[in-house]
């Protein structure tokens, strides 16, 4: 094993990391503001990827295809935070679990009927498609570094959203406590549904910007789904920085895990989650 | 209830008359309702958790399908396996990993239990599915079903259709009074107290932990029966016997049926089971019946949002005062 392939091994795991960190951070905001379970959560990378996917294929880029789609699932996130979750922020989890769970069906079964069963792939756009050498056989492709770099810009965006705007203080203050927020005048109301809207817009669009590597196909979302779960235990819930360092350490864990033991790269994620567990059971930066 | 002693003969009346149906009625039926018992079986374990003890497991199916498993690599590839061992064997080892995973899973509360719950499930999802032990994605097939031998004789032929139905029945029966007995005990009592208030139960003393993980480890043991039963029926087990998918269906039962009332759980169960049956229907809705699983969804979805008490709920809703609306948290 030389240094180009640890190299690449490094690189393919932090983008993988980051992936599902775009991912995470909308569950675990979602969870430790609004105190809702999303199973469904994952259904929203699967909608990004095909519709990447379709629209890609309509117009011939996917540039315009997450242009256009974008709009679409921030619409989507808003309607149906408007039309089911809000009905359920007071109840029990069990209910949430439910609803979402219902939701989940729904959305593969209309997958089915909208686009199919099979599998397909997306193209890389021709302006990334290269591939920057490395040593005479191995290289690694722009497309890649592309999506760690879209990624770690947006996380910088979120960081700065949440801990330095007004809107970002009004979410926090309404993750603490609502009741209060709201007789300050402020719309609460408002402020769920953009979270909401937020959280599942960024799973889209993760679903969107991997589609040319993961290519789409049926169940996507119920895998990305767990492995989130996974990252929003070990970071602990409603940490966006928890969510950044478990994403990047399953991602890492996980790619390196498949190449040097392949038989349990599977299993480590939830051996990491059970030793975080018996060591911290709120996560490494969750509150007690 | 108004007629107090016509309630308490009617379990011993629907026992009777379901142990008169595969006299009476097809094979098709006759496996379908045997079925349906195995998910009462099922589902009624979840409802210790959920309906007792407070607990939401999303990855029940997880000792549903361990069980499976177990039986599926104990038995010959095409002899008899003897159910007395088989079965407390699959069961036993259920009864372990539930114990192993609950010590860790009951380290946490709420959002976190049902998510640790579904990882613990999918983990096993992953190690049947990804490696050679239970042959993988395709599973292994079970060519014939436990023996019952007394000595060197057959006692009861479960390949006879009728004959595993009264079995099934039987450890239906079986379970529902042991977890009538366990919920009515001091213990039982003591699981409802954690369930409305953890902290205060902890101030009086109890050993909350440790009844918990006993709740716990006796659902996924119930679970295993089920589970047993089930792979026993189909003939074959695959990772989608513990795919959450199955965890969500139960579920759906407990809360369907009305959770924390056992009866409710088997209730839950029918309606589910002949819900699926209905909708995946080709004779009635055609090329539309392909498509279930929209129908189910939305269903499902309806559920949650306007009959939270179940079907349970609602029969008490008809017969005496209307049920008190769910406490808001």
């Amino acid at each position: 094993m030389d240094f180009a392939f640890i190299l690449i091994q490094l690189l393919n795991g932090l983008q993988y990391g980051l992936l599902l960190f775009l991912v995470a951070s909308g569950l675990t905001l979602v969870f430790g503001i609004m105190g809702i379970i999303n199973l469904a959560h994952g259904s929203f990378y699967m909608v990004g990827a095909y519709l990447a996917w379709s629209l890609s294929s309509m117009t011939g880029s996917l540039a315009a295809a997450i242009l256009l789609a974008i709009p679409l699932t921030v619409i989507l996130g808003m309607a149906l935070e408007r039309l089911l979750f809000r009905h359920l922020y007071q109840r029990d989890h069990l209910y949430q679990v439910l609803l979402t769970y219902g939701l989940i069906l729904v959305f593969e079964e209309l997958r089915s009927i909208i686009w199919g069963d099979d599998v397909h792939g997306v193209v890389v756009p021709a302006l990334l498609n290269a591939s920057i050498p490395l040593t005479d056989n191995l290289s690694y492709p722009v497309y890649r570094l592309a999506i760690s770099g879209v990624c770690l810009l947006l996380a910088a965006g979120l960081y700065f959203l949440i801990q330095k705007t007004r809107l970002g203080m009004m979410i926090r203050a309404g993750a603490s406590n609502r009741d209060m927020v709201q007789s300050l005048g402020i719309d609460i109301k408002l402020i769920y549904t953009l979270v909401f809207a937020l959280g599942i817009a960024l799973a889209a669009f993760a679903g969107m910007i991997n589609a040319p590597l993961s290519s789409v196909f049926p169940n996507m979302g119920s895998q990305v789904l767990i492995i989130c779960f996974v990252v929003v235990v070990i970071g602990g819930i409603g940490s966006v920085k928890g969510a950044m360092a478990a994403s990047l350490m399953i991602g890492l864990a996980e790619t390196f895990g498949q190449v040097l033991m392949p038989d349990f790269a599977g299993m480590i994620v939830y051996v990491l989650m059970a030793i975080v567990l018996v060591w911290r059971p709120e996560g490494l930066f969750g509150r007690a | 209830m108004p007629n107090a002693r016509l309630t308490a003969w009617l379990p011993y009346f629907v026992v009777g008359l379901l142990a008169l149906f595969p006299m009476v009625e097809s094979t098709f039926y006759t496996q379908l309702l045997t079925k349906v018992l195995i998910m009462a079986i099922f589902a009624m374990s979840l409802d210790l958790l959920v309906g007792y003890t407070g607990l939401v497991s999303f990855g029940h199916a997880a000792y549903f399908g361990l069980a499976g498993y177990a039986l599926a690599l104990m038995a010959p590839k095409y002899e008899t396996v003897s159910l007395w061992w088989s079965l407390p064997a699959a069961v036993g080892v259920c009864a372990l990993f539930a114990l192993i995973t609950g010590t860790l899973v009951l380290r946490t509360r709420g959002i976190y239990f049902i998510m640790v719950t579904l990882a613990f499930a999918q983990m096993l999802f992953f190690i049947f599915h990804d490696t050679k032990i239970g042959g993988g994605s395709d599973g292994i097939y079970i060519y014939a079903k436990p023996a019952m031998k007394v000595g060197g004789a057959v006692l009861v032929d479960l390949e006879k259709l009728q004959n595993f139905y009264w079995l099934v029945l039987a450890l239906t029966t079986l379970v529902y009074l042991l977890l009538h007995r366990v919920l009515g005990s001091t213990f039982g009592r003591a699981l409802l107290g954690i369930k409305v208030n953890e902290h205060r139960m902890r101030a009086l003393g109890f050993p909350v932990f440790r009844y918990q993980l006993a709740s716990f480890t006796l659902s996924g043991a119930l679970a295993g029966v089920a589970g047993y039963l089930a792979a026993t029926q189909y003939g074959f087990v695959n990772p989608e016997i513990l795919s959450w998918h199955q965890s969500g269906a139960v579920l759906m039962m407990v809360i369907l049926g009305g959770m924390g009332s056992l009866y409710g759980a088997v209730i839950g169960a029918f309606a589910f089971v002949l819900l699926q049956e209905v909708l995946s229907n080709q004779a009635w809705f055609g090329i539309a019946a392909k498509h279930w699983q929209l129908a189910m969804g939305i269903f499902i979805m309806l559920v949650a949002l306007y009959l939270p008490q179940g079907l349970a709920g609602l029969l008490q809703q008809f017969g005496r005062k209307p049920v008190a609306e769910i406490a808001d948290e």
